[in-house]
């Protein structure tokens, strides 16, 4: 016989318990052996999706007021203070009337002059934004907020689209009366058949377009209605070096001598492999500062050391209220090639 | 169909040259230095610049150099009467790279972003490059990104999946299960080809991108190995005349969907872990991703973490905000999942140049949601006149089917086309077709045929006939 250690004793003693509560269906067990019975908490702690009819809302309740405090911090840097911004992502609110909020169907979707579509403008069920935004956001932190914090950040989203009243505290208990207000809840169709299963979820039984197999003659001519506008041409990079340089065909613009691509600076590519562009771009605000900024303000200025230091230890203020986390794991010779690097303007190539 | 002599100067538009090519007379092949280079007196070049490409024969750059290297009509090609390098010394051992890669001649063939189509790179698509692959199955490398809010290498050891209900009747025994517990199950091995529904999206009102890689490359195609959703879901009691399942994944965007509980049965629904032979790459999903055959990818659900048996569609933001298929009269189609029958010609195809006239094989691929493809026609004349495409076999459902066309270009211009019908006897539709029925705003599920200009100098270009 061996012996358990004491530490195992207790592990034992649960795995016994769950035997004997599973015990009348292992026998019918096809799998024995294969996977155990999920605690209670370890549901509780994934199962927290919301549906339509709220079914998985859990209680709680936030103000506009605090979640217009919640947006500044957490927010306002992707989606600007409005939720208008369309810079890194595309705009949340906007689009949508008091009309609209009467009759459930938002006007400007049927304008094809109207630019863009806000998730306000599309969105019916109140429900998907309140799981959504529980489980994904913040974008760079995601299920850090509480269950409150998503009632008042929904709630002052629900005060931007001019939805609910500066003074409106959302909670589970008036949701589903704020969901008779959403603009656009009258907007879905499921008259389509796209749906792979037959639930009755969608309406039609065959598909919408009906193009026939024919084989001669089958128009009288063939016109171009489209082709690449100019500023497409190049946006999408060489095209000589996309396609294989041998074979049937070659790139267009693949000549004997194709020029080679330039390099790219090295530091750029150590920028690139620690994770600075996660958060940086090269010359436009993400989530911190664009390298173009900083070396703006710093310009003329000896602050290699100092820049090196926050690097490593993290900081904020200087650019907004978002943090800089610490970068622990970058060696001090690269933190400081990659701010010298930031300081001479960022050069990719 | 224009015939060559033996050894007939070759008709190459712009001066493109191909290697390995007979010329009678050097000015026929020489570029502007070269000739500068003749009229200057340095008559040995041709053996010269040989001798320094085989030196230098390293990558791209080499390559792009040798092809200017065309053979002299009086002796041959110096790759011929020459010894190679690669013939006359030792190569490399085994395990020289313990996971192969591609040849370094292949460092063009890579997934590529469309730039300006998103502001973060992991909110964000890579395309496959459509135009330089073979046959149906996508190199796991090559398999198109598609994230949203970045991926992660997750730890197999520290992977779960749970199984529960929306109610805890509609499961009886909420279980968890390690990797180790789902490698244990009954598997079996499908190919499928899996498709974002915002495939071709860029598209819907005009030509919008060059190459076929941007226009379709949100699309591939591996043989993914896992178990059946169904011997899950019964090994948990669960209660299988609910209608639905919803899949979550375990990355930061906790990727939820609605899947239908018919495809459930019908064990198409596969928890998978092995793609193409290996494990799932992280891009992919590692450890775990559901696989929904026909269905759009963005229903594959990937580093899947947890299956819950429910009796509603739930809305989820991918239901609800996005992947909804906005129509003319301003509603929203929900539910959208099908990927519906479609094809498109890969060669020559969008930013490619034919070299010259004479013979050609159209390749491309065609596929649907629906089934097994049935056929595929291609038009040389912008949908006037079609041909038969052959298909390559097996044929199989709700995977990549590849199809080819035997082709002479006379040098005039032309609009190449490919359209798919599937076992269903669906006919994949015009351009004018669709957007007669959704318009233009639609972004999602644009499954129109396809069309390539081709000019009198060889340059394809995308184009759209309606």
């Amino acid at each position: 016989m061996f012996k358990f250690s004491k530490a195992m004793k207790p592990a034992i003693a649960i795995a016994l318990v769950q035997l004997f509560v599973s015990a009348p269906s292992i026998g019918a067990d096809k799998y024995q052996g294969v996977g155990r019975a999920a605690t209670p908490a370890e549901i509780q702690a994934w199962d927290i999706d919301v549906r339509p009819d709220f079914k998985g809302l859990p209680k709680g309740s936030g103000s506009v007021e605090k979640g217009q405090e919640i947006w500044e911090n957490k927010c306002a840097s992707c989606h600007g203070t409005f939720g208008e911004n369309n810079t890194v992502f595309t705009p949340l609110i906007g689009g949508t009337t008091k009309d609209d909020v009467k009759s459930g169907n938002v006007a400007n979707l049927k304008r094809t002059d109207y630019p863009g579509r806000t998730t306000i403008m599309k969105v019916s069920s109140l429900s998907t934004l309140w799981d959504y935004i529980h489980r994904a956001m913040p974008w760079n932190a995601p299920k850090s907020l509480s269950n409150d914090d998503v009632y008042a950040v929904l709630a002052y989203m629900l005060n931007l689209a001019e939805i609910v009243p500066d003074d409106f505290t959302l909670s589970d208990q008036n949701i589903k009366d704020v969901q008779k207000l959403m603009p656009n809840r009258n907007g879905m169709s499921r008259k389509h058949a796209m749906w792979p299963g037959k639930a009755g979820l969608v309406t039609a039984t065959s598909p919408d377009t009906k193009n026939s197999a024919c084989m001669t003659n089958c128009k009288p001519a063939a016109k171009v209605s489209s082709t690449l506008p100019d500023y497409a041409q190049t946006s999408h990079g060489e095209l000589a070096t996309q396609t294989r340089p041998f074979g049937q065909v070659r790139g267009q613009g693949a000549a004997a001598g194709a020029s080679a691509k330039p390099a790219k600076n090295p530091d750029y590519v150590l920028a690139e492999k620690s994770g600075c562009l996660t958060c940086h771009s090269i010359d436009q605000k993400i989530v911190g500062p664009s390298f173009k900024e900083v070396a703006e303000k710093y310009k003329g200025q000896d602050v290699t050391t100092k820049l090196v230091t926050k690097v490593k230890n993290g900081g904020t203020g200087v650019w907004g209220t978002i943090p800089m986390p610490p970068q622990a794991d970058l060696k001090d010779p690269d933190a400081e090639a990659l701010v010298k690097w930031i300081l001479s303007g960022a050069p990719t190539h | 169909m224009q015939k060559h002599e033996e050894l007939s100067p070759i008709e190459t538009p712009e001066g493109l040259q191909k290697p390995g090519r007979i010329q009678k007379a050097p000015e026929n092949f020489l570029t502007p230095t070269d000739i500068e280079s003749v009229t200057k007196g340095r008559r040995n070049f041709l053996r010269g610049s040989f001798v320094a490409a085989v030196a230098a024969m390293t990558g791209r750059a080499a390559f792009a150099q040798n092809s200017g290297a065309l053979v002299d009509a009086g002796t041959g090609d110096p790759y011929i009467l020459q010894p190679q390098t690669w013939a006359t010394t030792l190569g490399k051992g085994v395990a020289t790279a313990p996971y192969g890669l591609p040849s370094k001649y292949e460092s063009d063939v890579i997934r590529r972003p469309s730039p300006g189509l998103t502001q973060t790179t992991q909110s964000s698509v890579s395309f496959s490059p459509l135009q330089s692959m073979f046959g149906t199955i996508t190199a796991s490398g090559l398999h198109f990104e598609r994230h949203h809010q970045g991926w992660y290498d997750i730890d197999p050891s520290q992977h779960r999946l749970m199984v529960n209900g929306s109610s805890p009747e509609f499961v009886k025994k909420p279980k968890v299960y390690t990797m180790d517990d789902i490698m244990r199950m009954p598997f079996v091995s499908r190919i499928h080809f899996i498709e974002c529904g915002a495939n071709t999206g860029m598209e819907w009102g005009n030509v919008a991108v060059p190459t076929v890689q941007y226009t379709h490359g949100m699309l591939s195609c591996s043989e993914f190995t896992g178990v059946p959703l169904r011997l899950l879901l019964e090994d948990c009691g669960a209660d299988m005349s609910k209608k639905y399942v919803l899949a979550e994944g375990a990355d930061g965007s906790a990727m939820t969907r609605t899947i239908p509980m018919e495809m459930v049965l019908n064990d198409e629904v596969l928890v998978a872990y092995g793609m193409n032979g290996e494990m799932m790459r992280p891009e992919n999903g590692y450890p775990l991703r559901l696989i929904v055959p026909g269905v759009q990818g963005v229903s594959w659900v990937k580093w899947l973490r947890r299956i819950e048996v429910g009796d509603q569609a739930y809305a989820t933001k991918d239901e609800a905000v996005h992947y909804i298929d906005l129509m003319p009269d301003g509603q929203h189609r929900q539910y959208t999942s099908i990927q519906e029958c479609k094809s498109v010609i890969c060669t020559p195809s969008g930013g490619q140049k034919l070299l010259e006239t004479g013979y050609y094989t159209i390749s491309g691929l065609a596929w649907s949601g629906r089934g097994k493809v049935k056929s595929v026609s291609v038009s040389t004349d912008g949908g006037i006149n079609w041909k038969q495409a052959k298909l390559e076999t097996p044929i199989q459902s709700k995977a990549l089917t590849r199809f080819s066309l035997p082709w002479n270009w006379d040098g005039k211009p032309v609009i190449l086309q490919s359209r798919a019908v599937d076992e269903t006897g669906y006919v994949q539709p015009s351009y004018g077709q669709l957007r007669a029925v959704r318009g233009t705003r639609s972004i999602y599920h644009n499954n129109a045929i396809q069309s390539w200009g081709v000019a009198e100098n060889g340059d394809v270009s995308n184009v759209q006939v309606l």
